[in-house]
């Protein structure tokens, strides 16, 4: 009950430092700190499937390219409102991850991963053939959205906000679907199938449900960004990007919640630094960052504060000044 | 029907590449347990290094076996060096690794050869050969071939000698292997050497056709998982008939299909994999683990 | 004592308005210090595109040779380029980095139709110019709408209007094939290869076919395109699978009538690999001079470029056309910016590049000049026909000039 206090008033204020950042940062660092907002929700995403839910997916792109694709469709075609197409983006997303869902339910670990992967290589080829909808390989541009009701805010600091605002409300629900009933069956799928299955969880119900729910919070980071970017095209929605979100997952930490936003950091401003360190090659650069996080952290940025916390907690409990049997306090023995 | 021979003879010769490097992807796989998105930089760097040679005035023969000693000798130092401290990670953790030797490699070959394509010779005739109206190349031949002859020679490695039934053993159960006396270690570092050359024959087998040039096998790269994943994981023979199929039924698909044309090739090529998973999860050839509980 | 007060007041009041000068002077030249023009790029030196990278290299290394000959009007040039891997959102991100972080003064050559779709409307809501993009779509040229974005290089439409044009003249009664690569680039070059066929597109196309950029090989379709009885073949390729398409067409016995893109025109990295006599025949539309074409081993053009690219650019490759065609746009922006004289305000940057009658450049064929006005935003509009003759590239025919016959 006490460590509850601490980490309560520490995130609220994460909190107001995130609130309190579009008046301070240029509209070009809101930008960055945007899209960092829009990966972490990706990102998520993938977590849950995969980190709690053991489920590998290398093609968590492909639902970021629907969620963007159908935010951008509905509002070039239909003039949509924005804000609409980012539910309807989350619930087709959601639709489309648990049909997906359901025949995945046969395929186990690498082959799944495969079989995402493949759903990931066939974006692009897909978006360029329908042609009428998409725009093809021109792509759609989009209108960079207003503040509404005549807010003083930029259009940056306005989706800042907004975008801040999805990810504290699709956090704290995964938080507490993770943390309930629902995530100790899920964790339990991912550690003893067949355990959790005797037990009497649902395995094959709560392992489509999980693909669904992953997929719609990467689909609406997907409509997010197709406001915040302005523009979509297949060039931005292929495989890469779903290698990048496995990378952002798996440095921030599987199966954590706050793993999804050190990882997010780190897609976002990583390879930038690595363009600043070496302008030859920077992606030798990058690789080289890779391979030294998974060598020092290889539970990922989350997992190594957890370890470190778990660290101090024991170091803790053994200076506490609780009385302990020493040598002097023991009773004399009879020889 | 002369058009459905060329086509089928297109895709073998195609399917050819892509069972070349997948069986590279098996061969780590099996060895290591770790899907390596690695090996097709891999090869490319060792078909780099070949040209190099070749460019000194190397006759090609001497060269393509330097390169693959070359090969071997790098698959084992990234294993023990690179690989190594990672390897009782999650399993995530160490695809990353290799995901950034991958980006390494990449803008590594980038740096020190540019970007401009370079012609790669085959050695191989280069004049056309015929069968009545159809039309073949005598490298796609070639290829095959050699394609063929490193299957023939892994098979018999794994099956006839007692290095191979080492590693076979240090991969399917690594506690008992120790207790048996077999460095572990050094077999998993064995299954890089051995993949690397896998790699270096595929690369300079495709470099022919598709001219050297840094992104040479990404688009290999992914076609080779997913011959490997029709074939199965676990199978070198899967994944080299995995190829195969996949490169027939692309071209078959691309000409007689017309509604589909060639604008959905590739994703008629993935749904086919992701259909054939459904009727069998590990593959055509891939082997089910079954787990006791 | 009163007196001295007046002094300070006028003192204090001449400062404040040299401020204020100097405050509403720098706002309108952005990226500009005495000493100095910031010019951003971005360019994709990693991902799939990275081979166009080196365009990015060149044009540093060009803007460097003019720094050491002393600047413009007193002025170094500080070239920011960044990488965009050709990532939409990624250019996205660098542009505005470039912009509003960098402060630069203009936005030259960013390269690729889709990163360049995606800040054009940021561009010209800035007001930044957006010069000479590297891409050969046609909507760069709309003074109108995007009064802030110029193209520079003849765009694909015109060259596939080129081709159709040849067709409809010289076989007006062929069966044509057309190999396209299945993105931006391809399709308009389809496009404009329909449009200037106009009624007999649907009666003498007999086959299309289309390949990825990640496809291994592309003999099947080449195959097919045989199949069809086509006896005139449109390849719209990127040289990696130009080298195949001839290769294959030729060892299958298939001699159609060949109409190569402009992309795929490189003598060294084509046509040689291919072979020399199965490129025999092959027509294209040219509007440089092709770099390994022995025909301009002595033209002044190409030699002043080999003594540059071999003093300030020696790792940049000598058979890379791209290193020639960021030579050749890095002269004309480096006269755009003379032309500027000391204003270098970005509307005078804009209006300058708006109004270049007959600019010659080293490296464009005799006879090809660069025009622009208020209402034209198309630098090239002319390009040549040739034919490979197992040699070099024959020019034939007249100089085909799009902004006329428009």
């Amino acid at each position: 009950m006490t460590s509850r206090l601490p980490r309560l008033l520490g995130l609220l204020a994460l909190a107001g430092v995130a609130c309190a950042l579009p008046f301070f940062l240029t509209n070009f660092r809101l930008f960055q700190f945007t899209q960092v907002y829009i990966y972490a929700i990706a990102i998520l995403g993938l977590n849950m499937l995969t980190g709690y839910n053991g489920q590998f997916s290398l093609g968590h792109g492909a639902f970021y390219a629907i969620g963007a694709y159908v935010s951008a469709i509905m509002m070039d075609r239909w003039n949509v409102h924005y804000a609409w197409t980012i539910p309807v983006a989350g619930v087709l997303c959601l639709v489309v991850g648990f049909l997906f869902g359901l025949p995945a339910l046969r395929l186990e670990g690498l082959y799944l991963a495969l079989a995402t992967f493949s759903l990931a290589l066939a974006v692009p080829q897909i978006l360029k053939y329908f042609e009428h909808w998409t725009g093809g390989s021109q792509g759609l541009v989009l209108n960079k959205p207003n503040a509404p009701f005549g807010l003083k805010l930029n259009p940056d600091q306005w989706l800042y906000f907004l975008t801040l605002a999805v990810l504290v409300l699709l956090f704290w629900l995964g938080a507490n679907l993770m943390r309930g009933r629902v995530g100790r069956a899920v964790v339990a799928i991912r550690d003893n199938h067949i355990a959790a299955e005797a037990m009497g969880v649902n395995t094959s119900l709560y392992k489509s449900l999980v693909f669904g729910v992953s997929a719609a919070y990467t689909g609406v980071a997907g409509a997010l960004s197709a406001s915040v970017i302005a523009y979509v095209a297949p060039d931005s929605f292929n495989v890469f990007l779903s290698i990048t979100l496995l990378i952002g997952a798996v440095i921030g930490g599987m199966a954590s919640i706050s793993g999804a936003i050190f990882g997010a950091l780190f897609i976002q401003f990583v390879p930038n630094w690595a363009q600043d360190i070496s302008k030859a090659a920077p992606w030798a650069i990058f690789g080289v960052f890779l391979i030294v996080f998974m060598y020092v952290m290889p539970f990922g940025i989350a997992g190594a504060i957890r370890l470190l916390w778990i660290r101090t907690r024991r170091s803790r409990v053994a200076l506490s000044p609780e009385p302990r049997e020493t040598a002097a306090t023991q009773a004399p023995r009879a020889t | 029907m002369d058009i459905f021979v060329q086509q089928v003879v297109s895709g073998l010769a195609t399917g050819g590449i892509y069972a070349s490097l997948a069986l590279a992807l098996v061969m780590i796989y099996q060895a290591t347990d770790v899907v390596s998105f690695t090996q097709g930089e891999m090869a490319m760097f060792s078909t780099y290094l070949c040209w190099t040679m070749l460019n000194a005035g190397v006759p090609y023969w001497v060269a393509f076996l330097a390169t693959l000693a070359l090969s071997f000798v790098g698959g084992i130092v990234i294993q023990r060096v690179i690989i190594r401290p990672v390897e009782q990670a999650p399993i995530l953790t160490i695809v990353i690794v290799t995901l950034g030797l991958l980006v390494i490699f990449n803008s590594l070959a980038g740096w020190i050869w540019t970007y401009v394509q370079k012609p790669f010779p085959s050695p191989f005739p280069s004049k056309p050969l015929r069968a009545g109206n159809v039309f073949f190349s005598a490298h796609d031949i070639g290829a095959i071939g050699i394609t063929l002859v490193v299957l023939l020679c892994i098979y018999v490695f794994f099956r006839f000698t007692p290095l191979g039934l080492a590693m076979r053993a240090a991969a399917h159960n690594p506690v008992s292997s120790r207790l048996v006396g077999i460095r572990v270690g050094w077999m998993l570092a064995l299954g890089w050497g051995l993949a690397a050359v896998f790699g270096a024959v595929a690369g300079m087998m495709v470099a022919p056709n598709l001219t050297l040039e840094p992104n040479l096998m990404g688009g290999v790269q992914i076609y080779a998982f997913a011959a490997a994943t029709l074939g199965g994981f676990t199978s070198p023979g899967g994944a080299v008939l995995g190829g195969f199929i996949v490169g027939v039924v692309e071209n078959l698909v691309g000409t007689y299909v017309s509604f589909i044309g060639t604008e959905l090739k590739f994703t008629v090529a993935l749904a086919l994999i992701i259909v054939v998973l459904l009727v069998k999860p590990t593959g055509l050839f891939g082997t089910t683990v079954v787990k006791r509980v | 004592m009163a007196f001295t007060r007046k002094l300070c007041a006028v003192m204090l009041a001449v400062g404040v308005s040299t401020l204020a000068l100097a405050a509403a002077v720098s706002a309108q030249t952005v990226g500009v210090t005495a000493t100095e023009i910031k010019i951003g790029n971005t360019n994709p030196y990693s991902g799939p595109a990275s081979a166009y990278g080196t365009i990015g290299k060149v044009i540093g290394a060009y803007f460097k040779k003019v720094n050491d000959d002393g600047g413009i009007n007193g002025r170094k040039i500080n070239y920011i380029t960044y990488d965009d891997g050709y990532a939409p959102p990624k250019t996205v991100e660098m542009v505005r980095k470039l912009v509003e972080a960098d402060q630069v003064a203009l936005l030259f050559q960013t390269l690729g139709t889709p990163p360049n779709s995606a800040i054009h409307k940021y561009m010209n809501q800035q007001k930044v110019p957006h010069l000479f993009v590297a891409t050969g779509a046609t909507k760069w040229n709309d003074p109108k709408n995007f009064p802030w974005t110029m193209g520079f290089q003849p765009n694909y439409q015109t060259e596939g209007r080129v081709y159709a044009a040849d067709v409809l003249k010289k076989h007006p009664n062929a069966k044509v094939g057309i190999l396209y690569q299945n993105d931006d680039y391809g399709k308009d070059y389809l496009k404009g290869f329909e449009d200037g066929m106009g009624e007999a597109a649907k009666k003498m196309i007999v086959m299309k076919q289309s390949y990825e950029v990640t496809d291994p090989t592309i003999d099947s379709q080449i195959v097919n395109l045989k199949n069809s009885g086509a006896t005139v073949f449109f390849n719209i390729t990127i040289p990696k699978f130009a080298v195949q398409a001839i290769k294959k067409a030729h060892d299958i016995g298939w001699k159609p009538v060949h109409y190569l893109n402009n992309v795929s025109s490189s003598l060294a990295t084509v046509l040689k690999p291919a072979g020399l006599e199965a490129s025999k025949d092959l027509i294209t539309a040219l509007y440089m001079k092709e770099v390994t074409d022995p025909q301009w081993r002595n033209d002044k053009g190409f030699t002043d470029w080999v003594a540059f690219m071999k003093k300030y650019y020696p790792e940049g490759a000598l058979d890379d056309q791209a290193n020639a065609y960021g030579y050749n746009v890095a002269i004309l922006m480096t006269l755009v910016l003379k032309q500027c004289g000391n204003d270098l305000s970005r509307e005078n940057l804009m209006k300058q590049a708006a109004s270049l009658k007959n600019v010659e450049l080293p490296l464009l064929l005799p006879g090809i000049k660069v025009n622009t006005s208020p209402t034209d935003f198309a630098p090239i509009e002319q390009e040549q026909l040739a034919r490979f003759n197992g040699e070099k590239w024959d020019l034939y025919g007249e100089i085909f000039d799009a902004f006329r016959k428009n």
